[in-house]
C-alpha cells in the first residue's frame, strides 16, 4: 500500500504520529430474508446478545473508572435489556413463526419499544429512554452483522481520531491520555472538533473531506496540524521526516515556554498586548499557563447556556468578579450577552427567523429587554471594583445604539454609588463585526473608550459568504485587501482619538495576519490562549517600520492571495 | 402466591435506574413475579415491561409473586422499593 497526503485546514498546532482510530458507525443495513433454519437463526441471535453483553460490561468497568460508578449506572440498564427474558422471547417468535432473520425480528420488535417510549409525552424522561433502546439495538444489531461498532472509551493506545465530525458528546468519551490528535471530514477553525484540540493541545486537521473514506481502522496516520495536511500510511522516509519536524517542533515549544513571563514586544521594542479569548472561569488556568496579557474577550453567553433561567446579578456578579480579581491590574474585556444566531436558549423564546445571523440578537435583544441588560450591567459594575473591568457592547451597527447601551450603564453605574456600591474605572466599547460600524469608526471613536474588531463576523459580512456553505466558502477572505482597509480604518480612528484598538477574531492569531496588524499599530491582539506563546515568539522578529511598510503595500493589493504571498515574501 | 399493593410515591415514578435494581432483584427468584398497573401486567423481570408502563408518581401499583420462593422474593422486592425511594 502507497502512502496518501490528504489536504485540509490546519486547526490545532502540532505533528502526530499514531495509529487511526474511526470514529465512525458502520454500515447497518441488511436485508430482510425468510429463513429456513429456524435453530441456527436463533443461536445467531443468542449468541449477538451475549457478544453484546460482554462489550458492554467492559465499557460499563471503563467508565466507572472515567466516570465515577453513578453515571456508569446507565449501563447496568442496559445490560438488564440484554438480557431480558420478554424482549427476547418476542424476538424469538418472530423468527419461529414468522421465519423472520434475526435482523429483522430485531428491528421489528425494538421498533415497538421506541415508538411507545417516544409516544410516553407526559412522560419526558421515558420518552429519553427510547435512546437507550436505540443504542442497544445499534450493538445487537452489529453483532449480527459481524461489523464492529466503534468504541472510544475502550480505546487503550495511542490513536488518531478519525471522524466525519466530532460532537462534544463524542469528545467527553474520550481518553486525554490516548488521543493524540483529530483529523475530520468537515469543520473549520472555530468548530467543536478544532476548540477542543487546542485546548487538549494536539494537533488537528478539519474539513479533509475524503478522511473517513480514506484512512482505514488500524492505519498509520500523520496529523500534521501545522500545514493542515494528513498522511495516510506514511512511507519510513516520510515517518522519519515528520518525526524530525516533530521534534523541532516540541523544541520550538519549549523555546515559546520561555517566553511566558516576557513582555509582548517587537524586534524594535515596540509593545503590545497579546491577551486571551476566554468562554467560562474555568478557561483561566490556560490564561495563566500561557502567560497572556489579559482577557481581550470573556463571552457572557456560558452564563446564560447552562442554566433553566436567567441568572441572577449576584450569580454574574461572582463569575465575573472570580475572573478580575484573579487577573490584578490586568485588563478584562467582558462581552455582554451574545444570544442569538445560532446561540438559542431553553428559556427565552426567539422569533423563527430567515435570517438569525442578521436578525434579532446580542445588543439588539439587551436593548428590548432591558431587565435583562441591567441585570447584567448591575453585576458587571459591582465586579469593576477588584479589578480591570472593561465592558464591550456586540453586535453594535449604529452610534443611537451605542449611545441608547451607554445610557442604560451611566444609570445603572450612579444607582449604584448612590447606594454606596464601592465601583471601578471601567473602559466602554464596541465589538466591531457590523461593517457600518467600521465605516463610521471615525465617529465611534469619539465616543467609546476602545474598539475590539470581531473578525470571524466582519468578514462573513462584508463579503456577504456563510463560511460554512461549501458552495461560498471560497469568498472567506481574511487578507482581502477590503477587509485589511476596514481593519486600518477601525485602527486609525481609534489613534486619532488616543482610544484602544483591539482585535479579538481569529485573525489577531492568524500568523499571515499579525504581521499586518503589527505594522497598523493594532494595541491589543486577543486570541486563543494556545496561541499566545507562538504569537509572542513572532513578534520578536518583527521590525515595527518595516511592518508598517507591509502593511500599506496589503491594503494597496489586490487579493488575498497577493497578501499572503507578500508576507510570506517579507517575513517568512 | 403473595400479592402486595405499592403506592409510589418517588417525584420521578419508577425510572430506568430503580427499575434496573427491581429487575435485578426479581430476577434471582424462580417464582413468576408481576406487576399490574393501570390494568396491565407485565413480567417483572423484564427491564423493557417495566419501563413500557411509565409508571408516574402517586399511582398504585400490584406485585404478585408465585412460586417456591414466593415469600423471600416479596420481601425482597419490597426492600428494594423501598431502599430506592419508589415507595414508603
Amino acid at each position: 500500500m502507497s502512502s496518501q497526503v490528504l489536504n485540509g485546514i490546519a486547526a490545532s498546532d502540532g505533528i502526530a504520529i499514531a495509529k487511526s482510530y474511526r470514529l465512525v458507525d458502520p454500515d447497518l443495513s441488511y436485508s430482510k430474508t425468510k429463513i429456513t433454519d429456524v435453530e441456527a437463526e436463533v443461536t445467531r441471535l443468542s449468541s449477538a446478545l451475549v457478544r453484546a453483553k460482554k462489550a458492554v460490561t467492559q465499557i460499563k468497568a471503563n467508565a466507572v473508572k472515567t466516570m465515577g460508578a453513578h453515571e456508569a449506572a446507565v449501563f447496568d440498564a442496559h445490560l438488564e435489556i440484554l438480557s431480558d427474558p420478554e424482549l427476547i422471547k418476542q424476538i424469538v417468535r418472530l423468527i419461529r413463526d414468522q421465519k423472520m432473520n434475526a435482523e429483522a425480528a430485531l428491528t421489528s420488535v425494538t421498533n415497538d419499544y421506541i415508538n411507545l417510549f417516544e409516544n410516553m409525552a407526559d412522560n419526558p424522561y421515558m420518552q429519553g429512554r427510547s435512546s437507550d433502546v436505540k443504542d442497544i439495538t445499534k450493538r445487537v444489531m452489529a453483532n449480527l452483522l459481524g461489523v464492529t461498532l466503534p468504541n472510544p472509551a475502550l480505546i487503550d493506545h495511542e490513536v488518531i481520531i478519525i471522524a466525519h465530525d466530532l460532537t462534544p458528546s463524542d469528545t467527553a468519551q474520550l481518553d486525554r491520555r490516548f488521543v493524540k490528535g483529530f483529523i475530520t471530514d468537515v469543520g473549520g477553525r472555530t468548530s467543536h472538533s478544532a476548540i477542543m484540540a487546542r485546548t487538549l493541545e494536539i494537533p488537528a486537521v478539519v474539513g479533509v473531506q475524503n478522511a473517513t473514506a480514506t484512512i482505514k481502522t488500524g492505519d498509520t496516520v500523520i496529523v500534521d496540524g501545522l500545514h493542515g495536511r494528513a498522511v495516510d500510511a506514511p512511507n519510513a522516509k516520510e515517518i522519519q521526516s515528520y518525526q524530525s519536524a516533530a521534534a523541532d517542533y516540541a523544541e520550538q515549544r519549549i523555546e515559546w515556554r520561555r517566553l511566558k513571563f516576557a513582555q509582548s514586544l517587537t524586534k524594535d521594542g515596540v509593545s503590545h498586548l497579546i491577551t486571551a479569548n476566554i468562554g467560562t472561569p474555568d478557561d483561566l488556568q490556560a490564561v495563566i499557563d500561557n502567560g497572556a496579557d489579559g482577557i481581550g474577550l470573556f463571552r457572557s453567553e456560558f452564563l446564560y447556556m447552562n442554566t433553566d433561567d436567567w441568572p441572577t446579578e449576584d450569580q454574574q456578579f461572582e463569575a465575573y468578579r472570580s475572573v478580575v480579581a484573579k487577573l490584578s491590574d490586568q485588563p478584562v474585556v467582558v462581552r455582554t450577552m451574545d444570544i442569538g444566531g445560532d446561540k438559542g436558549l431553553p428559556y427565552l423564546q426567539l422569533p423563527n427567523e430567515m435570517n438569525p445571523f442578521m436578525g434579532y440578537r446580542a445588543i439588539r435583544i439587551s436593548l428590548t429587554r432591558k431587565d435583562i441588560f441591567r441585570t447584567q450591567l448591575r453585576a458587571l459594575i459591582r465586579a469593576s471594583a477588584f479589578g480591570n473591568l472593561w465592558i464591550m457592547f456586540p453586535m453594535i451597527a449604529t452610534l443611537a445604539e451605542f449611545r441608547q447601551a451607554k445610557q442604560v450603564y451611566l444609570e445603572e453605574r450612579q444607582r449604584l454609588i448612590d447606594q454606596g456600591t464601592s465601583v471601578g474605572q471601567i473602559k466602554i466599547g464596541i465589538m466591531v463585526e457590523v461593517p457600518a460600524a467600521a465605516v463610521l469608526a471615525d465617529q465611534f471613536a469619539k465616543e467609546v473608550d476602545f474598539m475590539s474588531i470581531g473578525t470571524n463576523d466582519l468578514i462573513g459580512y462584508t463579503m456577504a459568504a456563510d463560511r460554512t456553505n461549501e458552495r461560498v466558502s471560497y469568498l472567506y477572505q481574511p487578507y482581502n485587501p477590503a477587509i485589511l482597509r476596514l481593519i486600518k480604518q477601525v485602527i486609525d480612528a481609534c489613534h486619532q482619538e488616543g482610544k484602544v484598538a483591539a482585535m479579538c477574531g481569529e485573525m489577531a492569531g492568524d500568523q499571515i495576519a499579525v504581521p499586518i496588524l503589527v505594522g497598523m499599530g493594532l494595541d491589543e491582539f486577543s486570541m486563543s490562549a494556545t496561541s499566545i506563546l507562538k504569537t509572542r515568539a513572532l513578534f520578536r522578529r518583527l521590525d515595527s517600520t518595516k511592518m508598517a511598510e507591509l502593511a500599506q503595500k496589503a491594503v494597496e493589493a489586490e487579493t488575498n492571495d497577493d497578501v499572503i504571498r507578500l508576507v510570506d515574501e517579507t517575513v517568512f | 402466591m403473595e400479592k402486595r399493593n405499592f403506592r409510589i410515591t418517588a417525584e420521578t415514578g419508577i425510572h430506568a435506574r430503580p427499575a434496573t435494581l427491581l429487575v435485578q432483584a426479581a430476577s434471582k427468584y424462580n417464582s413468576d413475579i408481576t406487576l399490574e398497573y393501570d390494568g396491565k401486567s407485565v413480567n417483572l423481570k423484564s427491564i423493557m415491561g417495566v419501563m413500557s408502563l411509565g409508571v408516574g408518581q402517586n399511582t398504585e401499583i400490584t406485585i404478585s409473586a408465585d412460586g417456591d420462593d414466593e415469600t423471600e422474593a416479596m420481601e425482597d422486592v419490597a426492600k428494594t422499593m423501598k431502599e430506592e425511594g419508589l415507595s414508603e
